[in-house]
Protein backbone atom coordinates (compact mmCIF):
# COMPACT_ATOMS: atom_id res chain seq x y z
CA UNK A 1 0.00 0.00 0.00
CA UNK A 2 1.32 3.11 -1.18
CA UNK A 3 0.04 6.60 -0.22
CA UNK A 4 1.74 8.03 -3.90
CA UNK A 5 -0.88 5.88 -5.52
CA UNK A 6 -4.21 7.60 -4.08
CA UNK A 7 -6.20 10.78 -5.15
CA UNK A 8 -6.18 13.72 -3.22
CA UNK A 9 -9.29 12.83 -1.44
CA UNK A 10 -8.26 9.96 -0.81
CA UNK A 11 -5.41 10.62 0.85
CA UNK A 12 -7.88 13.51 2.84
CA UNK A 13 -9.78 10.38 4.00
CA UNK A 14 -7.20 9.13 5.72
CA UNK A 15 -6.02 12.26 7.36
CA UNK A 16 -9.69 11.95 8.53
CA UNK A 17 -9.10 8.10 9.65
CA UNK A 18 -6.02 9.62 11.88
CA UNK A 19 -7.59 12.98 13.11
CA UNK A 20 -10.37 10.80 14.75
CA UNK A 21 -8.07 8.57 16.21
CA UNK A 22 -5.86 11.49 17.56
CA UNK A 23 -9.58 12.73 18.36
CA UNK A 24 -10.35 9.63 20.62
CA UNK A 25 -6.76 9.85 22.14
CA UNK A 26 -7.77 13.55 23.59
CA UNK A 27 -11.29 12.18 24.45
CA UNK A 28 -9.12 9.98 26.84
CA UNK A 29 -7.00 12.34 28.09
CA UNK A 30 -9.04 15.19 28.63
CA UNK A 31 -10.55 16.09 31.92
CA UNK A 32 -13.12 18.42 31.98
CA UNK A 33 -16.93 17.41 31.01
CA UNK A 34 -17.68 20.33 28.62
CA UNK A 35 -14.28 19.69 26.63
CA UNK A 36 -15.09 16.25 26.37
CA UNK A 37 -18.23 16.61 24.95
CA UNK A 38 -17.12 19.59 22.50
CA UNK A 39 -14.02 17.01 21.13
CA UNK A 40 -16.91 14.36 20.90
CA UNK A 41 -18.61 16.50 18.45
CA UNK A 42 -15.44 17.34 16.37
CA UNK A 43 -15.15 13.78 16.66
CA UNK A 44 -18.50 13.45 14.89
CA UNK A 45 -18.15 16.05 12.28
CA UNK A 46 -14.66 14.53 11.44
CA UNK A 47 -16.26 11.77 10.49
CA UNK A 48 -19.46 12.90 8.75
CA UNK A 49 -16.50 14.68 6.42
CA UNK A 50 -14.45 11.36 6.18
CA UNK A 51 -17.99 9.85 4.93
CA UNK A 52 -18.96 12.66 2.69
CA UNK A 53 -15.34 12.48 0.94
CA UNK A 54 -15.57 8.31 0.71
CA UNK A 55 -19.41 9.00 -0.93
CA UNK A 56 -17.41 11.33 -3.56
CA UNK A 57 -14.43 9.47 -4.22
CA UNK A 58 -16.19 5.86 -4.58
CA UNK A 59 -19.31 7.24 -6.24
CA UNK A 60 -21.84 5.87 -3.27
CA UNK A 61 -24.33 8.88 -3.55
CA UNK A 62 -26.62 7.19 -0.31
CA UNK A 63 -23.41 7.61 1.92
CA UNK A 64 -23.86 11.63 1.54
CA UNK A 65 -27.07 10.65 3.55
CA UNK A 66 -25.56 8.50 6.13
CA UNK A 67 -22.31 11.80 6.07
CA UNK A 68 -25.27 14.47 6.73
CA UNK A 69 -27.24 12.39 8.88
CA UNK A 70 -23.89 11.29 10.86
CA UNK A 71 -23.50 15.50 10.83
CA UNK A 72 -26.72 15.94 12.35
CA UNK A 73 -26.63 13.44 14.92
CA UNK A 74 -23.09 13.25 16.16
CA UNK A 75 -21.97 16.65 15.61
CA UNK A 76 -24.57 18.80 16.53
CA UNK A 77 -27.72 16.71 18.06
CA UNK A 78 -26.19 14.40 20.77
CA UNK A 79 -23.34 16.67 21.78
CA UNK A 80 -26.27 19.64 22.21
CA UNK A 81 -28.09 17.05 24.76
CA UNK A 82 -25.35 16.11 26.60
CA UNK A 83 -24.36 19.87 26.71
CA UNK A 84 -27.68 20.87 28.09
CA UNK A 85 -28.11 17.66 30.18
CA UNK A 86 -24.89 18.74 31.89
CA UNK A 87 -26.13 22.27 32.14
CA UNK A 88 -29.46 20.99 33.87
CA UNK A 89 -27.24 18.79 36.84
CA UNK A 90 -25.25 21.93 37.21
CA UNK A 91 -21.65 20.01 36.04
CA UNK A 92 -20.17 22.40 34.11
CA UNK A 93 -17.01 23.23 35.71
CA UNK A 94 -16.88 19.34 36.98
CA UNK A 95 -13.49 17.65 35.93
CA UNK A 96 -13.21 14.01 35.88
CA UNK A 97 -9.69 13.50 36.10
CA UNK A 98 -7.50 10.27 35.38
CA UNK A 99 -5.78 8.42 38.02
CA UNK A 100 -2.63 7.95 35.99
CA UNK A 101 -2.80 9.87 32.88
CA UNK A 102 0.80 8.77 31.26
CA UNK A 103 -0.05 4.96 32.19
CA UNK A 104 -3.57 5.47 30.28
CA UNK A 105 -1.93 7.11 27.67
CA UNK A 106 0.71 4.34 26.98
CA UNK A 107 -2.20 2.09 27.31
CA UNK A 108 -4.23 3.70 24.31
CA UNK A 109 -0.89 3.90 22.11
CA UNK A 110 -0.18 -0.33 22.71
CA UNK A 111 -3.97 -0.63 21.76
CA UNK A 112 -3.49 0.67 18.68
CA UNK A 113 -0.71 -1.54 18.00
CA UNK A 114 -2.80 -4.51 19.20
CA UNK A 115 -5.63 -3.68 16.83
CA UNK A 116 -2.97 -2.95 14.02
CA UNK A 117 -1.63 -6.57 14.80
CA UNK A 118 -4.99 -7.86 14.92
CA UNK A 119 -6.22 -7.01 11.57
CA UNK A 120 -2.73 -7.44 9.63
CA UNK A 121 -4.09 -10.76 8.53
CA UNK A 122 -6.88 -8.99 6.29
CA UNK A 123 -3.84 -8.00 4.48
CA UNK A 124 -4.34 -11.40 2.27
CA UNK A 125 -7.43 -10.47 1.27
CA UNK A 126 -6.17 -7.83 -1.00
CA UNK A 127 -7.87 -4.57 0.36
CA UNK A 128 -5.14 -3.25 1.44
CA UNK A 129 -6.32 0.44 1.88
CA UNK A 130 -8.99 -0.87 3.14
CA UNK A 131 -7.47 -2.34 6.06
CA UNK A 132 -5.27 0.77 7.41
CA UNK A 133 -8.72 2.50 8.17
CA UNK A 134 -9.73 -0.79 9.73
CA UNK A 135 -7.58 -1.14 12.04
CA UNK A 136 -7.56 2.63 13.11
CA UNK A 137 -11.15 2.17 13.61
CA UNK A 138 -10.91 -0.91 15.86
CA UNK A 139 -8.47 1.21 18.12
CA UNK A 140 -11.22 3.56 17.79
CA UNK A 141 -13.54 1.04 19.27
CA UNK A 142 -11.04 -0.27 21.95
CA UNK A 143 -9.89 3.81 22.95
CA UNK A 144 -13.67 4.28 23.50
CA UNK A 145 -13.50 0.89 25.43
CA UNK A 146 -10.97 2.19 27.12
CA UNK A 147 -12.71 5.14 28.15
CA UNK A 148 -15.44 3.81 29.42
CA UNK A 149 -12.98 1.44 32.02
CA UNK A 150 -10.98 4.67 33.39
CA UNK A 151 -14.13 6.57 34.49
CA UNK A 152 -15.77 7.04 37.16
CA UNK A 153 -17.91 9.67 35.67
CA UNK A 154 -21.47 8.89 34.33
CA UNK A 155 -21.18 11.40 31.43
CA UNK A 156 -17.54 10.38 30.36
CA UNK A 157 -18.56 6.73 30.00
CA UNK A 158 -21.50 7.50 27.64
CA UNK A 159 -18.84 9.30 25.46
CA UNK A 160 -17.01 6.68 25.49
CA UNK A 161 -19.84 4.30 24.68
CA UNK A 162 -20.47 7.20 21.99
CA UNK A 163 -16.78 7.54 20.64
CA UNK A 164 -16.72 3.85 20.10
CA UNK A 165 -19.70 3.93 18.17
CA UNK A 166 -17.75 5.92 15.72
CA UNK A 167 -15.26 3.62 15.32
CA UNK A 168 -17.71 0.95 14.51
CA UNK A 169 -19.08 3.14 12.04
CA UNK A 170 -15.95 4.38 10.68
CA UNK A 171 -15.00 0.72 9.62
CA UNK A 172 -18.48 -0.02 7.89
CA UNK A 173 -18.23 3.07 5.71
CA UNK A 174 -14.35 2.60 5.09
CA UNK A 175 -14.82 -1.12 4.40
CA UNK A 176 -17.84 -1.93 2.96
CA UNK A 177 -18.77 1.25 1.79
CA UNK A 178 -21.47 1.76 4.00
CA UNK A 179 -24.38 -0.55 5.06
CA UNK A 180 -27.38 -0.33 3.61
CA UNK A 181 -29.25 2.65 4.22
CA UNK A 182 -31.80 1.37 6.43
CA UNK A 183 -29.20 -0.29 8.80
CA UNK A 184 -27.64 2.95 9.04
CA UNK A 185 -30.91 4.69 10.24
CA UNK A 186 -31.71 2.01 12.55
CA UNK A 187 -28.13 2.75 14.04
CA UNK A 188 -28.64 6.28 13.78
CA UNK A 189 -31.57 6.64 15.82
CA UNK A 190 -30.59 3.70 18.26
CA UNK A 191 -27.94 6.09 19.08
CA UNK A 192 -29.95 8.79 19.25
CA UNK A 193 -32.47 6.86 21.53
CA UNK A 194 -29.53 5.62 23.67
CA UNK A 195 -28.61 9.09 24.84
CA UNK A 196 -32.43 10.13 25.91
CA UNK A 197 -32.57 7.21 27.92
CA UNK A 198 -28.79 8.16 29.06
CA UNK A 199 -30.06 11.13 29.85
CA UNK A 200 -33.21 9.97 31.98
CA UNK A 201 -31.03 7.44 33.70
CA UNK A 202 -28.51 10.43 34.49
CA UNK A 203 -31.18 12.52 36.15
CA UNK A 204 -32.41 9.37 38.36
CA UNK A 205 -28.98 8.64 39.15
CA UNK A 206 -27.93 12.23 40.34
CA UNK A 207 -31.55 12.51 42.11
CA UNK A 208 -30.71 9.05 44.16
CA UNK A 209 -27.34 9.56 44.90
CA UNK A 210 -26.75 12.97 44.21
CA UNK A 211 -23.86 12.46 42.52
CA UNK A 212 -23.01 11.11 38.87
CA UNK A 213 -19.92 9.02 40.16
CA UNK A 214 -20.66 5.64 39.65
CA UNK A 215 -18.91 4.00 42.31
CA UNK A 216 -20.72 5.32 44.75
CA UNK A 217 -23.27 2.51 43.00
CA UNK A 218 -21.35 0.37 44.88
CA UNK A 219 -22.42 0.76 48.22
CA UNK A 220 -25.49 0.71 49.88
CA UNK A 221 -26.32 3.47 51.83
CA UNK A 222 -24.94 6.63 51.66
CA UNK A 223 -23.52 6.56 55.13
CA UNK A 224 -20.89 4.14 54.20
CA UNK A 225 -19.67 7.21 52.47
CA UNK A 226 -18.77 9.14 55.60
CA UNK A 227 -16.90 6.58 56.95
CA UNK A 228 -14.65 6.24 54.08
CA UNK B 1 31.61 24.02 -7.12
CA UNK B 2 32.45 22.71 -3.98
CA UNK B 3 34.23 26.01 -2.48
CA UNK B 4 31.53 27.88 -3.82
CA UNK B 5 28.89 25.73 -1.78
CA UNK B 6 31.15 26.66 1.44
CA UNK B 7 30.88 30.37 0.59
CA UNK B 8 26.74 29.48 0.45
CA UNK B 9 27.35 27.48 3.85
CA UNK B 10 28.90 30.61 5.48
CA UNK B 11 26.12 32.77 3.07
CA UNK B 12 23.35 30.99 5.36
CA UNK B 13 24.98 31.02 8.23
CA UNK B 14 25.15 34.84 8.01
CA UNK B 15 21.65 35.16 6.70
CA UNK B 16 20.71 33.38 10.15
CA UNK B 17 22.76 35.38 12.40
CA UNK B 18 21.49 39.04 10.62
CA UNK B 19 17.97 37.33 10.10
CA UNK B 20 17.46 35.94 13.93
CA UNK B 21 16.92 39.62 15.42
CA UNK B 22 14.26 40.59 12.71
CA UNK B 23 12.41 37.93 13.00
CA UNK B 24 11.89 37.97 16.60
CA UNK B 25 11.06 42.04 16.39
CA UNK B 26 8.76 41.03 13.67
CA UNK B 27 6.52 38.36 16.36
CA UNK B 28 6.92 41.89 18.59
CA UNK B 29 5.54 43.97 16.29
CA UNK B 30 2.58 41.96 15.57
CA UNK B 31 1.92 41.32 19.18
CA UNK B 32 2.20 44.79 19.40
CA UNK B 33 -0.49 45.68 16.75
CA UNK B 34 -2.56 42.97 18.27
CA UNK B 35 -2.46 44.89 21.30
CA UNK B 36 -3.54 48.42 20.38
CA UNK B 37 0.45 49.32 20.61
CA UNK B 38 2.27 50.74 17.87
CA UNK B 39 5.29 48.70 18.70
CA UNK B 40 9.34 49.07 18.39
CA UNK B 41 11.25 49.64 15.37
CA UNK B 42 12.05 45.99 13.04
CA UNK B 43 15.68 47.64 14.20
CA UNK B 44 15.47 47.42 17.76
CA UNK B 45 17.09 44.43 18.71
CA UNK B 46 20.11 45.17 16.76
CA UNK B 47 20.08 48.29 18.43
CA UNK B 48 20.09 46.41 21.67
CA UNK B 49 22.89 44.32 20.89
CA UNK B 50 25.18 47.63 19.89
CA UNK B 51 24.15 49.25 23.09
CA UNK B 52 25.17 45.37 25.08
CA UNK B 53 28.69 44.93 23.16
CA UNK B 54 29.32 48.36 23.75
CA UNK B 55 28.58 48.13 27.71
CA UNK B 56 30.96 46.99 30.47
CA UNK B 57 30.80 43.47 31.77
CA UNK B 58 30.56 42.65 34.63
CA UNK B 59 30.97 39.20 36.11
CA UNK B 60 29.99 38.10 39.64
CA UNK B 61 33.12 37.48 41.86
CA UNK B 62 31.92 33.58 42.62
CA UNK B 63 31.77 33.17 39.18
CA UNK B 64 34.10 30.07 37.70
CA UNK B 65 35.19 30.21 34.46
CA UNK B 66 31.69 28.07 33.30
CA UNK B 67 30.17 31.23 33.57
CA UNK B 68 32.71 33.22 31.29
CA UNK B 69 33.39 30.74 28.87
CA UNK B 70 28.98 29.60 28.88
CA UNK B 71 28.21 32.61 26.40
CA UNK B 72 30.92 31.52 23.49
CA UNK B 73 29.61 27.92 24.03
CA UNK B 74 25.75 28.39 23.57
CA UNK B 75 26.07 31.07 20.72
CA UNK B 76 28.39 28.64 18.91
CA UNK B 77 27.01 25.65 19.31
CA UNK B 78 23.76 27.23 18.33
CA UNK B 79 25.33 28.62 15.22
CA UNK B 80 26.41 25.45 14.69
CA UNK B 81 23.25 24.39 14.88
CA UNK B 82 21.54 26.57 12.43
CA UNK B 83 23.72 25.52 9.93
CA UNK B 84 22.75 22.09 9.56
CA UNK B 85 19.45 23.35 8.55
CA UNK B 86 18.93 23.79 5.02
CA UNK B 87 17.75 28.10 4.71
CA UNK B 88 18.54 28.74 1.01
CA UNK B 89 19.57 25.75 -1.07
CA UNK B 90 19.55 21.90 -0.82
CA UNK B 91 22.63 19.34 -1.30
CA UNK B 92 25.16 22.04 0.62
CA UNK B 93 28.39 20.74 2.04
CA UNK B 94 27.30 21.40 5.82
CA UNK B 95 24.23 19.86 5.43
CA UNK B 96 26.18 16.32 3.92
CA UNK B 97 28.18 16.39 7.16
CA UNK B 98 25.38 16.45 9.98
CA UNK B 99 22.09 14.99 9.79
CA UNK B 100 19.31 15.84 12.59
CA UNK B 101 20.80 13.80 15.60
CA UNK B 102 23.42 16.26 15.59
CA UNK B 103 21.75 19.13 15.43
CA UNK B 104 19.78 17.82 18.44
CA UNK B 105 23.15 17.31 19.91
CA UNK B 106 24.41 20.91 19.29
CA UNK B 107 21.32 21.89 21.06
CA UNK B 108 21.57 19.96 23.85
CA UNK B 109 25.36 20.93 23.93
CA UNK B 110 23.86 24.23 24.15
CA UNK B 111 21.48 23.94 26.48
CA UNK B 112 23.73 21.84 28.91
CA UNK B 113 26.28 24.91 29.70
CA UNK B 114 22.81 26.96 29.65
CA UNK B 115 21.65 25.75 32.78
CA UNK B 116 25.47 25.28 34.23
CA UNK B 117 26.03 28.74 33.76
CA UNK B 118 22.83 29.43 35.34
CA UNK B 119 23.69 27.12 38.45
CA UNK B 120 27.06 28.89 38.40
CA UNK B 121 26.52 31.97 40.45
CA UNK B 122 24.86 29.89 43.44
CA UNK B 123 22.02 32.27 43.30
CA UNK B 124 18.31 30.93 43.96
CA UNK B 125 16.39 32.39 40.52
CA UNK B 126 19.35 30.98 38.64
CA UNK B 127 19.03 27.10 39.98
CA UNK B 128 15.65 27.15 39.61
CA UNK B 129 15.31 28.83 35.79
CA UNK B 130 18.30 25.85 35.39
CA UNK B 131 16.15 23.23 37.08
CA UNK B 132 12.90 23.73 34.97
CA UNK B 133 14.49 24.16 31.84
CA UNK B 134 15.80 20.25 32.34
CA UNK B 135 12.47 19.44 33.18
CA UNK B 136 10.99 21.35 29.75
CA UNK B 137 13.74 19.71 27.76
CA UNK B 138 13.75 16.45 29.04
CA UNK B 139 10.68 15.55 28.11
CA UNK B 140 11.05 17.72 24.63
CA UNK B 141 13.94 15.88 23.57
CA UNK B 142 12.38 12.53 23.00
CA UNK B 143 8.72 14.38 21.37
CA UNK B 144 11.44 16.19 18.82
CA UNK B 145 13.51 13.28 18.00
CA UNK B 146 10.29 11.16 17.64
CA UNK B 147 8.68 13.71 15.31
CA UNK B 148 12.27 13.51 13.18
CA UNK B 149 12.22 10.33 13.15
CA UNK B 150 8.74 9.97 11.49
CA UNK B 151 9.84 12.28 8.72
CA UNK B 152 13.05 10.14 8.62
CA UNK B 153 11.20 6.81 7.89
CA UNK B 154 9.66 8.37 5.12
CA UNK B 155 12.42 9.39 3.30
CA UNK B 156 14.26 6.78 4.52
CA UNK B 157 16.93 9.24 5.51
CA UNK B 158 17.87 11.34 8.72
CA UNK B 159 19.51 14.27 7.11
CA UNK B 160 17.43 17.20 6.97
CA UNK B 161 18.56 18.44 3.32
CA UNK B 162 17.22 14.42 1.62
CA UNK B 163 13.97 14.86 4.17
CA UNK B 164 13.12 18.22 2.38
CA UNK B 165 14.13 17.01 -0.72
CA UNK B 166 12.30 13.38 -0.78
CA UNK B 167 9.36 15.93 -0.32
CA UNK B 168 10.12 17.97 -3.20
CA UNK B 169 9.99 14.96 -5.41
CA UNK B 170 7.23 13.29 -4.55
CA UNK B 171 5.02 16.22 -4.43
CA UNK B 172 2.19 17.04 -2.27
CA UNK B 173 0.95 14.17 -0.52
CA UNK B 174 -1.41 14.22 2.37
CA UNK B 175 0.24 12.19 5.09
CA UNK B 176 -1.01 12.06 8.47
CA UNK B 177 2.22 10.81 9.86
CA UNK B 178 3.40 14.22 8.28
CA UNK B 179 0.81 16.45 10.05
CA UNK B 180 0.92 14.70 13.70
CA UNK B 181 4.86 15.30 13.32
CA UNK B 182 3.99 18.63 12.30
CA UNK B 183 1.82 19.39 15.57
CA UNK B 184 4.54 17.72 17.85
CA UNK B 185 7.12 19.68 16.15
CA UNK B 186 4.70 23.35 16.70
CA UNK B 187 4.58 22.12 20.09
CA UNK B 188 8.25 21.00 20.75
CA UNK B 189 9.55 24.19 19.33
CA UNK B 190 7.02 26.90 21.67
CA UNK B 191 8.51 24.46 24.78
CA UNK B 192 12.74 24.69 23.39
CA UNK B 193 12.32 28.54 22.64
CA UNK B 194 10.50 29.76 26.00
CA UNK B 195 7.06 31.54 23.64
CA UNK B 196 3.95 31.67 25.67
CA UNK B 197 2.06 29.26 26.98
CA UNK B 198 5.27 27.79 28.37
CA UNK B 199 7.34 30.39 29.12
CA UNK B 200 6.97 34.30 28.66
CA UNK B 201 9.88 36.17 26.80
CA UNK B 202 9.52 39.12 28.28
CA UNK B 203 9.05 38.11 31.89
CA UNK B 204 10.69 38.85 34.67
CA UNK B 205 8.59 37.70 37.39
CA UNK B 206 10.64 35.47 39.21
CA UNK B 207 7.63 32.61 40.00
CA UNK B 208 6.98 32.61 36.08
CA UNK B 209 10.82 32.78 34.20
CA UNK B 210 12.71 29.78 32.99
CA UNK B 211 14.92 31.12 30.69
CA UNK B 212 15.40 34.47 31.66
CA UNK B 213 16.14 32.87 35.28
CA UNK B 214 19.44 31.52 33.72
CA UNK B 215 20.49 34.96 32.35
CA UNK B 216 19.74 37.57 35.59
CA UNK B 217 23.78 37.54 36.27
CA UNK B 218 24.62 38.10 32.90
CA UNK B 219 25.36 41.40 31.72
CA UNK B 220 27.19 43.57 28.42
CA UNK B 221 27.99 41.23 25.76
CA UNK B 222 28.01 38.07 27.70
CA UNK B 223 23.86 38.79 28.16
CA UNK B 224 24.47 40.09 23.68
CA UNK B 225 25.26 36.18 23.13
CA UNK B 226 22.84 34.91 25.41
CA UNK B 227 20.05 36.69 24.19
CA UNK B 228 21.45 35.84 20.38
CA UNK B 229 21.21 32.71 20.97
CA UNK B 230 18.22 31.84 21.93
CA UNK B 231 16.65 34.46 19.12
CA UNK B 232 18.70 31.84 16.90
CA UNK B 233 17.36 29.27 18.25
CA UNK B 234 13.75 30.54 17.57
CA UNK B 235 14.57 31.01 13.89
CA UNK B 236 16.30 27.62 13.70
CA UNK B 237 13.12 25.62 14.75
CA UNK B 238 10.69 27.94 12.50
CA UNK B 239 13.09 27.40 9.30
CA UNK B 240 12.93 23.38 10.42
CA UNK B 241 9.32 23.50 10.80
CA UNK B 242 8.79 24.99 6.94
CA UNK B 243 11.73 24.12 5.08
CA UNK B 244 11.27 20.46 6.25
CA UNK B 245 7.44 20.55 6.07
CA UNK B 246 7.08 22.75 3.24
CA UNK B 247 10.15 22.51 1.46
CA UNK B 248 9.07 24.37 -2.02
CA UNK B 249 10.79 27.45 -3.25
CA UNK B 250 13.89 26.48 -2.09
CA UNK B 251 16.48 26.14 -4.10
CA UNK B 252 17.63 23.12 -5.68
CA UNK B 253 21.12 23.99 -8.01
CA UNK B 254 23.15 27.01 -6.81
CA UNK B 255 22.16 29.98 -9.60
CA UNK B 256 21.74 33.37 -8.48
CA UNK B 257 17.91 32.56 -9.66
CA UNK B 258 17.24 29.87 -7.80
CA UNK B 259 18.83 31.82 -4.89
CA UNK B 260 17.31 34.43 -4.91
CA UNK B 261 13.72 32.45 -4.90
CA UNK B 262 14.72 30.36 -2.22
CA UNK B 263 15.36 33.46 0.06
CA UNK B 264 12.21 35.16 -0.64
CA UNK B 265 10.52 31.81 -0.50
CA UNK B 266 11.89 31.37 3.21
CA UNK B 267 11.32 34.82 4.39
CA UNK B 268 7.54 34.77 2.85
CA UNK B 269 7.38 31.37 5.26
CA UNK B 270 8.96 33.20 7.56
CA UNK B 271 6.62 36.29 8.28
CA UNK B 272 3.77 34.14 8.08
CA UNK B 273 4.84 31.66 10.94
CA UNK B 274 5.81 34.70 13.12
CA UNK B 275 2.33 35.95 11.86
CA UNK B 276 0.99 33.03 13.39
CA UNK B 277 3.19 33.07 16.60
CA UNK B 278 2.05 36.30 17.40
CA UNK B 279 -1.94 36.19 16.85
CA UNK B 280 -1.44 32.54 19.25
CA UNK B 281 0.99 34.57 21.54
CA UNK B 282 -1.80 37.09 22.12
CA UNK B 283 -4.85 34.69 22.23
CA UNK B 284 -3.32 32.44 25.13
CA UNK B 285 -2.17 32.77 28.45
CA UNK B 286 1.16 31.55 30.14
CA UNK B 287 0.18 28.54 31.81
CA UNK B 288 1.29 26.89 35.34
CA UNK B 289 4.89 25.65 35.23
CA UNK B 290 3.28 22.21 36.14
CA UNK B 291 1.23 21.88 33.55
CA UNK B 292 4.14 22.52 31.07
CA UNK B 293 4.48 18.57 31.15
CA UNK B 294 0.97 17.84 30.17
CA UNK B 295 1.67 19.89 26.59
CA UNK B 296 4.74 18.02 26.33
CA UNK B 297 3.13 15.01 27.11
CA UNK B 298 0.75 16.11 24.28
CA UNK B 299 3.46 16.86 21.55
CA UNK B 300 5.06 13.43 22.42
CA UNK B 301 1.76 11.89 21.65
CA UNK B 302 0.99 13.61 18.66
CA UNK B 303 4.96 12.22 17.61
CA UNK B 304 4.00 8.96 18.35
CA UNK B 305 0.64 8.71 16.72
CA UNK B 306 2.73 10.25 13.38
CA UNK B 307 4.90 7.68 13.81
CA UNK B 308 2.43 4.77 14.14
CA UNK B 309 0.15 6.13 11.42
CA UNK B 310 2.86 6.43 9.26
CA UNK B 311 3.47 2.23 9.81
CA UNK B 312 -0.58 1.89 10.13
CA UNK B 313 -1.47 4.16 7.56
CA UNK B 314 1.34 3.97 5.03
CA UNK B 315 2.31 1.30 5.40
CA UNK B 316 5.49 1.72 6.17
CA UNK B 317 6.29 3.25 2.60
Amino acid sequence: MNLTHLTLLEQAVFVLAALVLFLSFSLLAQARLLAGIHIFAWQGGVLALATGLIAATSDEPHLFISAALTFGLKALTIPWMLHRLVRRLELERHADPLQHPALVMMAGAALVIFSYWVVAPIEQLELAGIRNILSISLAVVLLGLLIMVTRRQAVTQVIGFMSMENGLFLAAVAATQGMPLVVELGIAFDVLVAAVLFGVFFLHISESIDSLNVDRLNRLSTREDDGA
Amino acid sequence: MNTAAWWLVLLQALLFLLGAPLLVAWVRRVKARLQNRRGASLWQPYRDFYKLFAKETLVAHTASSVFRAAPYIVFGSTLLACMVVPLLALGLPSAAVADVIVLVGFLALGRFFLTLAGMDIGTAFGGMGASREMLVSALAEPAMLMAVFTLAMTAHSTNLASIAEHQLSTGLILRPSYLFALMGLVLVAIAETGRIPVDNPTTHLELTMIHEAMLLEYSGRHLALMEWAAQLKLMLYGVLIVNVFLPWGIATEFTPLALAVGLLAVVGKLIFLGLLLGVAETGLAKMRLFRAPQFLNLALLLALLGLLSHVILEGGA
